[in-house]
């Protein structure tokens, strides 16, 4: 399983490498996210510091989307999930491969935007460990249940409609903990014995584990 | 005979539609099986079916000694099926195609090179794009993956379309050679002559179902002209 997983990660990368998609269209729709909600709410420097966190990861959560669609779109192109069946290719190896490549590009994504929330807002960061702890889970966690979403939705005519319909839900505790997590992370004392981070870990071994059971049969339909 | 494809009354529906309907067949090692019929008659659905992508409802069925039914997902590595899909990576490279699938058959991937440059795809044109390929050249990709995957059943729809006469021949002799070793073609195609590609058997399948097979000196009498005899309903 680890070895299609490899397998599909790297095939992934390399064509979102040359399609440029998360460069392009991605991070400027996060960007665009991320000054549409400071005006939003209010300019000034102490409202934006508050809600940074919560800012921030909306602007993740929305581009998750945008990522998990594409990762499941590039084997609807000529048929190329069917491939990968006819190949053998091992559907847990299918899915954790699409979650490390949407994980790499989402994380990826998260260190531009965290550049931008500090150019933007301003905020001062006390815990950088418990910050990154945190973004680590809640991103597996995205990717997980986006993927395994992602990939239910894309029978539907409505797919791009029905994906955050279905999503969204689901992956909000993982924004609200995530969220909340980073509010202690800006705060100056944190550590990782945050309660938060961890039922971020707690969602992202369950997503984990329910896509890697459940993604077989959705993708046999 | 031993008995590679074995399909007994099977039934596969797409929702509530049947779309093989109690179907029968049987095919054994070094047979060239010609599968024909109209539009919507169910060839690629039977050919996705022995490929194990369908789920089979009703019936029983087994190739290459794996049970469909039970064990679907266990034969699809076995065969190589070149549909009206490609099953490529627009972003990727002819070569990049090719070893992603030598690697995920855990197949030699040595042989990507000599097997692009069988069907023609030489020196540059093994690193371009495949979303800057003709569809014949797309096609050509596909071929060569399949030819260098050597698979014991090879399940092919419409296998010449597209592609140049210089490959249709190339692929003829390939699969005639295949043949030789103990391989088995079944072939889905509308057009009645293939070259040096001489079908040992043709069957007509129609509403979902086998209405006509033809084999031995009857095949020899009928072809090239079975087609129009089984549309006539002379064909036992």
């Amino acid at each position: 399983m680890w070895r299609d997983a490899l397998l599909i990660a790297t095939k992934d990368l390399k064509i979102e490498f040359r399609s440029k998609v998360t460069l392009n269209l991605i991070l400027p729709f996060a960007f665009v996210v991320l000054i549409i909600f400071a005006f939003a709410l209010d300019t000034s420097p102490g409202t934006l510091q508050k809600v940074a966190p919560g800012l921030f990861w909306l602007a993740v959560l929305f581009s998750s989307i945008f990522s998990v669609d594409r990762a499941v779109a590039i084997e609807s192109d000529d048929n190329a999930g069917d491939g990968l069946l006819v190949y053998g290719v091992d559907p847990g190896g299918i899915f954790l491969g699409k979650v490390i490549s949407v994980f790499v590009q989402l994380f990826l994504l998260e260190i531009f935007l965290l550049l931008g929330v500090v150019v933007l807002y301003g905020p001062k960061i006390g815990g950088w460990l418990l910050m990154l702890a945190s973004a680590l889970f809640a991103t597996i966690g995205l990717c997980a249940a986006g993927v395994t979403y992602s990939q239910l939705a894309s029978g539907s005519r409505a797919k791009q409609t029905l994906l955050p319909l279905l999503l969204v839900p689901v992956v909000s505790p993982v924004l609200l903990a995530a969220t909340k997590a980073w509010q202690d992370a800006f705060a100056a004392a944190s550590s990782l014995e945050d309660p938060w981070l961890r039922l971020l870990i707690v969602f992202a071994v369950v997503y984990l584990a329910l896509g890697a059971i459940f993604y077989s049969s959705i993708l046999e339909g | 005979m031993q008995t590679l494809v074995s399909f007994k009354n099977v039934i596969v529906l797409s929702g509530n539609f049947p779309i093989l309907t109690g179907l029968d067949f049987e095919a054994g090692p070094g047979e060239i099986v010609l599968v024909q019929g109209r539009n919507g008659a169910g060839k690629t659905s039977f050919l996705r079916a022995v490929a194990g992508l369908l789920r089979i409802t009703r019936g029983s069925a087994s190739v290459l000694g794996v049970d469909l039914v039970a064990n679907p997902a266990d034969i699809r590595h076995r065969v190589g099926l070149l549909g009206h899909e490609t099953f490529l990576y627009e972003d990727l490279t002819a070569r990049e195609n090719v070893d992603f699938v030598l690697k995920a058959t855990r197949s030699d991937t040595a042989k990507a090179s000599s097997s692009l440059s069988s069907v023609g795809l030489t020196g540059r044109l093994m690193d371009l794009r495949v979303s800057k390929m003709s569809a014949g050249q797309r096609k050509k990709v596909a071929l060569a993956a399949l030819l260098a995957r050597e698979p014991e059943l090879w399940l092919l729809d419409e296998p010449h379309a597209a592609l140049d006469s210089w490959t249709r021949d190339f692929l003829d002799s390939a699969l005639n050679s295949r043949v030789a070793g103990g391989a088995t073609v079944i072939l889905v195609s509308h057009e009645s002559h293939h070259g040096s590609l001489v079908p040992t058997r043709v069957v007509e399948i129609g509403g979902g179902k086998v209405i006509g097979d033809v084999s031995g000196s009857a095949l020899r009498q009928v072809d090239p002209q079975v087609t129009t005899q089984k549309r006539s309903g002379h064909v036992a």
